[in-house]
């Protein structure tokens, strides 16, 4: 299991990086992290012809926060997350999330930017900047663009980045006051992709909900908000609205089959990862409500 | 086209300069090239962890790593870490407890383990056990690994005492 | 050292000062283990060496109509592409069968593929280059025209008409059957107060060693250097200078430090073969390094078993009958040479073994598939039977009312009615399952593990207590395979010599797999010798340097090879007080050795050193009485005689919970009760019952090697192939229960399959018992989170 042969071009830019992109197009692969991309490469699923080594960029990393927005840099190792006052503050469920990213020597090479572009349906990221909110910063040699979390995953392995394109940075506005968050998923194995994940974010005011955002992963072929969701929201949590709401997510939801789980095994998951997100929420934010 | 490309690095302590092809991983690049072959490969696509090695500090798995990434970085392997004595004290647990059998998982093995005592003097059964759970052993069913690490654990805090 | 004693006492085994058995000792060499500097198979460099890269099918099943290899010679690197056809004019093929399974078939296998491919994953070309890297190149860009055929992948249709015929000259699919009948079964059924009736099946599962199959193969002028880590060096041997044309003495196998093998490595698989054939062909090193995909497409796999039980028991406990038809599928070829049929075998040999019900029927039905082969590997048999046998006796219990244990005392046979011989046939000399599951209901404290599942169960927490007694094959004489005409040997030897400084080095047959065969020598060796252990170096893995043996498969080491190392210790031992005897002008009776030295048998008073006696013995025998020809070295084999295996018992439970809402399953904690006499290294033999109890576990739990309907085997990687891994596994508490044999003088049988042999059965009967509020019975492995939701009717 030996990756095919190619060039490498370890660049010392962005424009550098996108300059060979516009070039060479789909022969050329973005080399981050490299624990998505190498797997492929030693097992010939994907034999790139140019290997463009972005791990050193410095404009690619960092964590700040400005004006109400955490703003991460592509490169941001997942190890980063952990350690991060900012994102601790700003932004918890991340911490909660990579937690459940592999392993600890997966986690010092991988990078926020490759999980997000990879889009495996089943990762924990895109589903959490699903529920965050988050903006995409994508840059290509025209220029900046920006992309909604909710606009940028299309499919499986399938973003809307094009292949031109190189995501900078992700941004999504810091966690008020009254921001609670729940994430949860089910696996076979520690550090095993998920079965079935949840990454929710919710606001509070006055013992109710007033928002709740709930992305499931490994349901589908790309992370879901929940339309569920809104039957939990300013309403007092009971486990008969909980029930109603689940059953709704049920006929929301229709995963496709394959050897890890069967289609109605992952929508069972999926019921019961938002049940546990309601009773959690429910004593998170202190609200009205019984839990079962 | 795809030339090998010169790299500067340092393995173990030793600064090396070195033409490698670009698509040779760093395990691959530690025994083929210099011959440490401490470090194993047990599967090439990041699930069993055999090839577990610290690049400046951190452990990686060197499957997923070109050598060309290791340009100007500093590599330790488990002859290193041996070496240096740095993990004496878990080697000696290790044949203690007899934590390896076949010894294949065991480079790997004890640089994660490593890794982890120097994070946390105090883990749990539990968060051993959580923190190996990228390493793969198949002779030992990891209760005398557990047992090892708990046991320097221990030792490491008496010591600091 | 030595304590005054007023009156003497002569040293006890107990009490010598360098009485290692039964003590733990820490093993000798892990330092370059730990050091990273071990020599496995992959780390071997020779010069003018090559690698070889198989092309392999992608087809379960089809006709090889051309390979244009034309492209991939011209590829920078490439020292040649070799056909099966080309490589069969320098090595021969074989055929899997032995004489004593009775009606056994198969066909002939080459080391590459002629004409036809039976399985996705078999090799149909080689191709030899400077480099893996630069042959895997070269191996994409050889073009091969296939005629796809159908294939054979469901075992319950292989022997249908309309099937095809994977080898039309055996007539049809199936490579073995056997019937086996014991007192009047119908009878004892139909007297039954209950019968209960089961469908089991196993996942297939395969080994995966962390260190790939490996070899490399130095064929230089009239002989071939084999470095493999194999089990069994001496059957490589046998058969590479079989197959190859050549005698056992041009053939030295060679074996370093294995990566884990299982008996995975204990089997002759055809890209080895093949890779014997290139070496010699090409006329330089040929390195064979399987990846991880390789490896589970053509490392054998094994208990691709559904069996459907039944057992008839009365409602007083007594247990009537054990019935069993039982179906499996291996591949297109029954593996060599130890056959494939070995596993249902044992199946049949095995079921309800622990206990004294004596009426058994039992059929096994072994088929052809285009899928992996499938043999041996780790409890072969064991933990189908066990799994079976216990499961039955479980569901028994349910359907009677009665507690599991409790069924159990009233069925086992007792500690006392030894030597007797089993429904199946087998004979046993003692075993003590009696004792063992007292002595696990203590440890495990049964009554308050049963009284905690009662209490969490009001709180809607399930959990359940699994128990399986277990027997396990253990020292097979030539009853295994010689009786069949395999040339594997079931004896071993020892050679032991005194060094000139007073060490001894020991020449051993059996192999080192990482279960501590170097330190179970070491310990009898310097036991006997009265030598402190690190005096002792232990040599094995090398055809040309040990006696000629077995290797170590089947739990035969500390039985057959320590036994060995026993007798040549003890002869050595002989040898030298008879030199230290005449050096000292006393008699060998007055005399001892203890502590590196030569004392009084009475008062233990050091009289020479060891290294002043080799002095003497090597350098100045000028100085020794006339007439006396010293002998410092002995050599010894041992072979059991009495008994075909020598069966040890012990007993396994587990305490787990399922998450009703999920299907998962959280294993709590393990126990085993293990008997396999003598002990020679406590820690040894509890850490390998650990490991093999986590295979099993692995097997009950995640494992399963998935084929579709068209023979593709979809889960060949470690991230869908489910190996157990840390955060999942319990902690495992391990008794024993000591029942030496007396078939040798050591009096140990082996210990290294029964973790596996019963862990998997053991976690499907406590599954059942917390799932038991429900009314569900799962008989299925592996228990995954959705065998378990479905059996619940959650999905």
């Amino acid at each position: 299991m030996k990756a095919s042969a190619f060039t490498y071009a370890r660049v010392a830019s962005i424009d550098h990086a996108l300059e060979i992109l516009s070039v060479h197009g789909e022969q050329a692969k973005l080399l981050a992290g490299g624990q998505s991309l190498l797997p492929a490469m030693n097992l010939r699923l994907v034999s790139p012809q140019i290997v463009i080594d972005i791990g050193e960029l410095a404009e690619l990393r960092g964590i700040s926060i400005d004006r109400g927005m955490l703003r991460m840099g592509a490169l941001t190792r997942h190890v980063e997350f952990l350690n991060s006052r900012e994102v601790a503050a700003s932004a918890p469920l991340l911490v909660d999330a990579v937690k459940h990213i592999g392993h600890p020597a997966i986690r010092n090479r991988g990078t926020l930017g490759g999980s997000l572009v990879h889009a495996d349906p089943a990762a924990e990221l895109p589903a959490c900047m699903l529920a965050l909110e988050a903006t995409m910063i994508i840059r290509s040699r025209n220029g900046e663009r920006r992309i909604a979390a909710a606009d940028f995953f299309k499919g499986i392995y399938t973003t809307a980045l094009h292949q031109n394109e190189l995501l900078v940075a992700v941004e999504l506005p810091v966690a008020s006051e009254n921001s609670i968050h729940f994430f949860h998923e089910f696996a076979r194995r520690h550090g095993d992709y998920a079965l079935a994940g949840i990454a929710a974010k919710a606001t509070v005011a006055n013992a109710v909900l007033s928002d709740l955002r709930a992305a499931f992963f490994a349901v589908a072929d790309r992370p879901v908000l929940a339309e569920a969701a809104a039957g939990l929201v300013n309403a007092a949590i009971v486990p008969k609205l909980i029930s109603e709401a689940s059953a709704a997510l049920g006929d929301e939801l229709d995963p496709s089959e394959d050897q890890q789980a069967s289609s109605s095994m992952r929508r069972h998951l999926a019921r019961v990862l938002f049940r546990q997100c309601a009773e959690a929420l429910v004593l998170r934010g202190g609200l009205n409500g019984a839990t079962a | 086209m795809t030339a090998p490309i010169a790299i500067l690095l340092e393995v173990n302590g030793e600064r090396l300069e070195m033409d490698v092809p670009p698509r040779v991983n760093l395990a691959d690049f530690l025994r083929d090239y210099l011959h440490l072959t401490g470090t194993h490969v047990g599967c090439e696509h990041g699930a069993c962890g055999a090839c577990t090695v610290r690049v400046d500090g951190e452990i990686v798995r060197a499957c997923l790593m070109l050598a060309v990434q290791a340009h100007g970085k500093a590599v330790q392997t488990i002859e290193g870490l041996s070496d240096s004595g740095e993990i004496a004290d878990l080697q000696e647990a290790f044949r203690e407890h007899n934590a390896l059998q076949c010894g294949y998982c065991t480079p790997g093995m004890l640089i994660a383990v490593q890794d982890l005592l120097r994070r946390q003097n105090d883990p749990s059964r539990d968060r051993i056990r959580e923190h190996l759970s990228g390493n793969y052993c198949r002779c030992t069913g990891y209760q005398a690994i557990v047992d090892a690490v708990a046991a320097v654990a221990h030792r490491r805090r008496e010591r600091t005492r | 050292m030595s304590v005054a004693r007023g009156q003497f006492e002569p040293l006890s085994r107990l009490d010598r000062p360098n009485s290692y058995i039964g003590k733990t000792v820490p093993r000798p060499n892990l330092d370059r283990l730990m050091q990273g500097r071990g020599v496995y198979v992959s780390d071997i460099e020779l010069p003018r060496m090559a690698h070889v890269v198989f092309l392999r099918s992608p087809y379960a099943h089809a006709r090889i109509l051309a390979i244009d290899a034309g492209a991939a010679q011209q590829m920078r690197g490439v020292i040649a592409v070799v056909t099966g056809r080309e490589l069969a004019v320098v090595i021969t093929p074989w055929v899997g069968v032995l004489s004593h399974l009775k009606g056994l078939k198969s066909a002939p296998q080459h080391a590459i593929a002629v004409d036809r491919v039976c399985w996705q994953g078999e090799a149909l070309a080689a191709v030899v280059a400077t480099s893996r890297a630069l042959a895997e190149d070269a191996a994409e860009l050889v073009s091969v025209e296939y005629e796809e055929l159908e294939a054979v992948t469901d075992m319950r249709t292989a022997l249908d008409p309309q099937t095809p015929v994977i080898h039309p000259a055996l007539g049809d699919n199936l490579a073995f059957e056997r019937f086996h009948v014991a007192g009047d079964v119908d009878k004892a059924f139909a007297a039954a107060d209950e019968v209960v009736e089961a469908e089991f099946i196993f996942g297939r599962h395969t080994g995966v060693t962390l260190e790939p199959r490996a070899v490399v193969a130095d064929w230089n002028s009239a002989e071939d250097r084999l470095t493999i880590g194999t089990q069994a060096p001496h059957m490589v041997q046998s058969i590479a200078a079989l197959h190859l044309g050549l005698r056992e003495r041009q053939v030295r196998v060679l074996c370093k430090d294995v990566g884990g093998s299982f008996g995975i490595k204990v089997h002759i698989y055809a890209d080895e073969m093949a890779t014997y054939a290139l070496s010699k062909l090409l006329r330089r090193p040929i390195k064979f390094v399987a990846d991880r995909v390789e490896s589970f497409n053509t490392d054998i796999h094994a208990r691709d078993h559904r069996c459907t039980g039944r057992i008839g028991v009365m409602r007083d406990g007594t247990i009537t009958a054990f019935e069993i038809d039982d179906l499996t599928g291996i591949g297109p070829y029954s593996m060599y040479p130890r056959t494939s049929a070995i596993e249902a075998n044992q199946v049949v040999n095995l079921v309800g073994g622990p206990y004294v019900a004596k009426a058994y029927r039992a059929r096994t039905r072994v088929v052809f598939q285009n899928k992996n082969v499938m043999c041996q590997y780790r409890a072969v048999g064991h933990p189908i039977a066990c799994a079976v046998t216990e499961g039955l006796v479980d569901l028994a219990a349910v359907r009677i009312g009665m507690d599991p244990v409790e069924l159990r005392r009233r069925n086992l046979i007792a500690d006392d009615a030894y030597p007797c011989t089993s429904p199946a046939g087998l004979r046993f000399e003692k075993l003590s399952h009696q004792d063992s599951l007292r002595k696990l209901v203590e440890m495990m404290d049964y009554a308050r593990l049963r009284s905690e599942q009662e209490s969490l169960r009001s709180r809607n927490i399930y959990r359940g207590i699994g128990i399986a007694s277990f027997i396990e094959v253990t020292n097979p004489s030539a009853a295994f395979y010689g009786i069949g005409g395999a040339r594997i040997s079931s004896q071993d030897g020892v050679t032991i010599r005194l060094d000139a400084q007073g060490s001894v080095i020991c020449q051993t047959s059996i192999t080192e797999q990482g279960q501590g065969s170097e330190a179970l020598t070491a310990q009898i060796v310097a036991t006997v010798l009265g030598l402190s252990m690190e005096r002792v170096r232990v040599i094995l893995g090398d055809t040309d340097n040990t006696p000629y043996g077995g290797g170590t498969w089947a739990s035969r080491g500390a039985g057959i090879g320590g036994e060995a190392a026993l007798q040549a210790a003890k002869a050595l031992r002989k040898n030298i007080l008879d030199v230290a005897a005449a050096i000292l002008q006393a008699s060998a009776e007055e005399l001892d050795v203890a502590d590196n030295t030569i004392v009084s048998a009475s008062d233990r008073a050091p009289r020479i050193e060891l290294t002043e006696l080799a002095r003497i013995v090597y350098f100045r025998p000028d100085t020794l009485p006339s007439g006396i020809q010293p002998e410092l070295m002995a050599t010894r084999h041992f072979v059991p005689r009495e008994f075909p295996f020598a069966f040890i018992n012990g007993v396994q439970a587990s305490w787990l919970e399922v998450d009703v809402a999920t299907g998962f399953i959280q294993l709590l904690k393990h126990w085993v009760v293990e008997d396999c006499g003598t002990i020679i290294n406590p820690q040894l033999v509890e850490e390998q019952i650990r490991g093999g109890v986590v295979q099993g576990l692995g097997a009950a739990l995640f494992e399963k090697c998935v084929y579709d309907e068209r023979g593709q085997l979809t889960n060949a990687n470690m991230a869908d192939y489910l190996v157990p891994m840390a955060a999942e596994m319990p902690d495992i508490e391990v008794g024993h229960v000591v029942s030496p044999t007396l078939e040798s003088e050591l009096g140990a049988k082996g210990a290294g399959e029964a973790g596996t042999a019963g862990a998997a059965a053991a976690v499907i009967n406590a599954v059942n018992d917390a799932l038991r509020p429900f009314g569900t019975v799962v008989t299925e492995i592996p228990l995954t989170p959705q065998v378990i939701l479905t059996a619940l009717g959650r999905i």
